[in-house]
């Protein structure tokens, strides 16, 4: 086993600048790993470094102690220039437990420093990790630097005089981790201690507490030189705009997105919503906000949260739905009362492994045909999907914007990946965003206005919200007739109104971004992807670009419609290769709209990120072939 | 009296058969309507599918035909979205308590202030003549040829098992009770179940005869009243009285019972035991209870849903989008 001796050194230390570093905590699920983690990437963006984190954490609640499935990691790459992604290997693992270096040591590469915990690594830690021997380092083949410190002992210590007994005081073992990660990259321990007074504001001994511990872990690494003679610092380098930042998930972002749209469109918000991992947390936060005059009802079902959303746009509210995994195919039917009907409606599917229950706490892009395509009928509507957490927002707003402009459900993917990875955002201001214009019917069109009267550029149909004098009206699942908006079998009829209910998604083109192309102007290679891919894929583009082979990005974060010159920018490359976590849903839809286009695939469905580095060397294949 | 007159509710021409109890049922909802006095304009009329869920198109208010068995939910988004709209839900007894059970036990036990109509003919009519789950035990359709072999909902049982605080009963040729029977559960504030005995005359017909027409109902049925002795009979000479733990019928004159023995209905009791034992009465022992069976003060939904928002919005200091951005955790770049 390598374990680095402790000593007491004198001599100077050295302290060398990196320009990013990755840093994975892990623990069991009830180590308080990821408020370590939190803790540390907001120290660090604090100080101006950008940041991208992901939380791993386990289906169950709370697994046996100690064991395999319990471990909960989270991970943050840390950077002095734009970071996109939270990084492939980590530079730093902290294992709290043997079960945490089982599971988490593939993270690591052969130059990472591993931190753990001694003292929970006995006999009977090992045995719950089922570890066969008693040296779980050599069993695994770890040849890593290994800082091996008696965290728990020293925690237990450290509060021995605090009045706290064992079992709160060993709760505090995570912030003797994080100091230790905090003098290792020379982090201002003062903001850590004032998150922490924060966050434990109403239990001030506790706080005290953890704040205790804290200094202790830093101060053990700096009288120890735990890291031999060396730490490090990451000095910001790209300058951000100025103005306030706070750190933000992409569920978080969602929720604020939707806030946000509402209140400029003037509607209330509803969200009809059934719990379901990992999308639940869309609906906590608009719980919270009642001050805001936002109504969230938790339905019976999934059904019920999309129909009950349905009937507030009917009643002229900004109707929302949130689900994930199987809670889409159960908001189906009633997305496509919305399609016929022409009612504004958001869904929200934060994309989890499938199929069926699948892989709850996992990230994939399996949804998108089911999206585009999973209704009876002739089903158009819109989807767009979200490219980064900080992106969520924007694509929240903007699927808003959509529904109630044009009259039309819209579907917006994002998933567990970014909806719980989190990044530094720059406070937003309501005023520098578009303008939301609900379509709604002006008094002057009483008398003559039927329920299907259309906007003749837009063919968007107008919004009559019940209480509005003189437009009462019945809508519903039944086809309608263009003209009179009564119930029509008429077969020219029900023609026409398939083909305007779909020139009406098609023309929201025309109010669009155009698709822009990231990277060599005469690449070689084309990257097509879209949604949560963003970091990872223009990350690989930009490796290769500095590796001298000219590559590009087209990223979608609109998928139907497509951006107007799509198809003018996909033709321009020899090479395409369409990277998506799924067997290839989006490279389908492409080569079906765009017929002869030739594109490849690089296809991964593990439920993890992509890897940076493996991008890259699919790329690379795919460029010499 | 209010300024509106039936016809000012009524639209279209209705496509239901002739002769089917969605037609009386529409005359005594826009009869309804006009004693209710509501502006149209201020009404929204839900329903899901099914014959009578057609009922929408033909009411001049705001309105909408939705998908089966979700007209409960998609009435509840607009309900707690609009307070102050009325707003009605139409369901047929596949689609309120078979597809759409569900939501209509969840509609109860929150205290939606909904008009809940269940058109109860014990049948699907528009798929042709299967059997419903309030058709009896044995029934025999074109998806049970040798009987079914599963037992009915009592809508009133799953009322009360929801915790429902309002249930009322009427047959859909029986006009003036009807009218009654909509008016108080459109007062009442919460769900209310209005259960609506019809006839499908293609597919069950005559399927509660014994109280379609007036001398059925005479002998067979009795108006319930808050207040009232439970007094029934083509001369009003039965009543009901308790017994043990049910009820029983007695004739007055008999065994020197005179009228004050005569258990009194009261619609506002809380404990709903004799509510639900008054609502499972049937023949040929019983009568079928009419009228409002239960009707019970309680705060609803809606109410405590505006009543939590305007308490929230005094205590908490943000009320705009940029406001809340505040109360996160920021730093500074300068």
């Amino acid at each position: 086993m390598k374990i680095h001796k402790h000593q007491v050194m004198t001599d100077k230390m050295m302290v060398k600048e990196l320009e990013k570093v990755v840093v994975r905590f892990s623990g069991d699920s009830g180590d308080g790993m990821q408020l370590a983690g939190n803790i540390f990437s907001n120290v660090s963006a604090t100080v101006g470094n950008d940041i991208s984190t992901f939380p791993d954490y386990p289906a169950d609640i709370r697994a046996p102690q100690g064991s395999l499935t319990g471990v909960s990691g989270f991970q943050v790459h840390i950077g002095a220039n734009k970071v996109l992604t939270p990084g492939d290997a980590c530079d730093v693992l902290v294992a709290m437990n043997p079960a945490a270096l089982k599971t988490q040591y593939k993270f690591c590469k052969t130059s990472s420093v591993i931190i753990v915990d001694a003292d929970s690594f006995q006999e009977k830690d090992l045995e719950k990790a089922l570890f066969k021997t008693q040296d779980p380092f050599e069993e695994l083949g770890i040849k890593n630097e290994v800082i091996s410190a008696p965290i728990s002992s020293m925690c237990k210590s450290s509060l021995a005089e605090s009045g706290l007994d064992n079992k709160a005081a060993l709760r505090c073992k995570n912030m003797f981790a994080l100091g230790l990660v905090c003098w290792l990259f020379n982090r201002q321990i003062e903001l850590a201690e004032n998150m922490l007074r924060e966050k434990f504001a109403k239990k001030p001994a506790i706080a005290d507490a953890n704040i205790k511990v804290l200094n202790d872990g830093y101060n053990y690494g700096h009288n120890t030189h735990a890291n031999g003679a060396v730490t490090y610092t990451i000095e910001s380098k790209e300058p951000k705009a100025k103005g306030l930042y706070m750190d933000i998930n992409g569920n978080k972002a969602t929720a604020y997105g939707l806030i946000a749209a509402a209140e400029k469109a003037g509607l209330q918000l509803y969200l009809g919503s059934y719990p379901i991992t990992p999308a639940t947390d869309v609906l906590h936060e608009l719980a919270k906000h009642k001050s805001l005059g936002i109504k969230t009802v938790q339905c019976e079902d999934e059904i019920a949260g999309c129909a009950s959303a349905i009937g507030a746009s009917f009643a002229g509210a900004l109707g929302v739905t949130s689900t994930s995994g199987p809670g889409i195919c159960l908001k189906s039917e009633a997305m496509n009362l919305a399609v016929i009907a022409e009612l504004p409606l958001v869904v929200l599917n934060v994309m989890r492994g499938g199929p069926s229950t699948g892989l709850p706490t996992k990230s994939e892009q399996t949804d998108l045909l089911q999206a585009l395509y999973g209704r009876n009928g002739e089903s158009p509507l819109v989807v767009i999907a979200a490219t980064s957490p900080t992106n969520c927002f924007d694509s929240a707003y903007m699927a808003a914007k959509i529904a109630v402009e044009h009259m039309t459900p819209v579907v917006l993917l994002t998933d567990a990946f970014i909806a719980n990875g989190a990044a530094a955002w720059k406070l937003p201001k309501l005023a520098d965003y578009a303008a939301i214009t609900p379509h709604y019917v002006t008094p002057d069109m009483e008398g003559t206005w039927t329920p299907f009267q259309r906007d003749p550029e837009t063919l968007v149909r107008y919004w009559a919200t019940p209480g509005t004098k003189g437009f009462s009206h019945r809508v519903g699942g039944l086809e309608k007739c263009n003209k009179t908006g009564s119930i029509s079998t008429e077969p020219a009829n029900h023609s026409l109104m398939t083909n305007l209910r779909q020139a009406k998604i098609d023309k929201i083109a025309d109010s669009l971004p155009l698709l822009e192309v990231e990277g060599a102007e005469d690449a070689d290679l084309l990257v097509v992807g879209w949604g949560s891919t963003y970091g990872h894929l223009c990350s690989a583009v930009e490796e290769l670009n500095q590796a001298g082979k000219k590559a590009a990005l087209a990223h979608f974060q609109y998928i139907n419609p497509l951006p107007k010159n799509t198809e003018e920018v996909l033709r321009k490359y020899k090479k395409i290769v369409v990277a998506e976590q799924n067997l290839g849903q989006f490279a389908a839809y492409l080569r079906g709209k765009f017929n002869g286009l030739a594109v490849s695939q690089y296809n991964e469905v593990k439920g993890q990120p992509f890897q940076t580095h493996e991008l890259v060397e699919a790329f690379t294949k795919i460029m010499e072939k | 009296m209010s300024e509106y007159t039936a016809n000012n509710y009524k639209i279209g021409q209705a496509r239901w058969c002739p002769g089917c109890g969605d037609h009386f049922f529409l005359a005594s909802l826009h009869k309804a309507m006009a004693v209710l006095g509501t502006a149209p304009d201020d009404i929204a009329v839900i329903s899901g599918i099914g014959c009578s869920s057609r009922l929408p198109y033909y009411m001049n208010t705001y309105g909408m035909h939705t998908i089966h068995g979700r007209a409960a939910a998609i009435a509840t988004g607009v309900k707690v979205a609009r307070p102050e709209l009325a707003v009605w839900q139409v369901s047929g007894d596949g689609d309120g308590l078979a597809i759409g059970g569900n939501h209509f036990i969840h509609a109860l036990r929150r205290n939606i202030n909904l008009n809940m109509i269940l058109l109860n003919n014990r049948i699907y009519g528009l798929t042709k003549g299967q059997y419903s789950p309030t058709s009896d035990r044995g029934f025999v359709s074109k998806s049970s040829p040798y009987g079914t072999v599963e037992d009915p909902f009592h809508p009133a049982e799953l009322a009360f098992g929801a915790r429902g605080h309002f249930f009322a009963r009427c047959v859909a040729t029986d006009a003036s009770s009807t009218v009654d029977v909509l008016v108080a559960g459109a007062k009442h504030k919460g769900a209310s179940v209005m259960e609506v005995l019809q006839n499908c005359v293609i597919f069950n017909d005559g399927t509660y005869d014994s109280v379609y027409t007036k001398e059925g109902r005479a002998k067979n049925a009795i108006y319930l009243e808050h207040g009232k002795p439970m007094i029934f009979g083509v001369n009003k000479e039965k009543g009901l009285m308790q017994e043990g733990f049910g009820l029983k019928v007695v004739t007055l004159g008999e065994n020197g019972i005179t009228e004050k023995d005569i258990l009194v209905h009261d619609a506002h009791c809380e404990d709903n035991t004799l509510h639900l034992k008054l609502a499972l009465m049937e023949g040929p022992d019983f009568p079928i209870a009419l009228g409002v069976i239960r009707d019970v003060d309680a705060i609803s939904y809606d109410e405590a849903v505006e009543a939590q928002i305007e308490d929230v919005k005094n205590k908490k200091k943000y009320h705009t989008f940029e406001e809340l951005l505040l109360t996160n955790e920021t730093w500074e770049v300068k």
